[in-house]
């Protein structure tokens, strides 16, 4: 098994693209609805990664 | 509603736990199922390529009997992914750095995914949905 080296930005963004894939699957009704809200989880999650990494990098001074 | 025998959706809870995905495909929903197949699977493999650490339960103070056990549930939910890794073998000490934390995380979020699959593919066992 080959080792991986991610950074933090990397990792998050993958478990936000799988996460957001899972959810969108078993919430919604229609394809239509779940690609929609897998797609919206998505982006509020590269949200949340951006204003939780700014968040850090400015209170850590 | 009457409630639902559990021969109705047992079958597929439990093929959707041991094979993520299997459920949906085992009550005909392929496309759903290989989304959900691909997904846990490569959380879990990620997880393995960083050199997560699987969860072992631990007693001691409720902090660490929250963590380990709660870990070790988290593994165990992979289904067949977990027990073919133990299987084969691996066994990653827990190290410092952040991949291999990463890696930890990613190992019981699979299985924490295919909880969620797990639960669906039940509601559409009993009729709860589509």
């Amino acid at each position: 098994m080959p080792k991986m080296n991610l950074s933090h930005f990397e990792a998050s963004l993958l478990f936000a693209l799988f996460t957001s894939a899972v959810l969108g699957v078993i919430t919604k009704r229609t394809d239509r609805e779940r690609v929609r809200y897998a797609v919206r989880c998505f982006l509020y999650f590269l949200a949340a990664i951006f204003s939780l990494s700014w968040l850090m990098y400015l209170g850590h001074g | 509603m009457q409630n639902p025998s559990v021969g109705q959706w047992a079958p597929a809870v439990v093929l959707a736990w041991l094979i993520p995905g299997g459920g949906h495909f085992l009550l005909k929903r392929p496309g759903r199922g290989a989304v959900l197949a691909i997904s846990v699977t490569l959380v879990f493999l990620l997880g393995l390529m960083m050199r997560g650490t699987l969860f072992q339960p631990q007693s001691g103070d409720l902090l660490t009997m929250v963590i380990y056990y709660g870990g070790f549930i988290g593994d165990v939910l992979s289904g067949i992914l977990y027990f073919l890794t133990i299987w084969m073998g691996y066994s990653q000490p827990d190290m410092a750095g952040h991949v291999h934390d990463y890696g930890t995380k990613f190992l019981v979020a699979a299985g924490l995914l295919n909880l969620l699959a797990m639960v669906d593919a039940w509601e559409i066992a009993t009729g709860r949905k589509d």
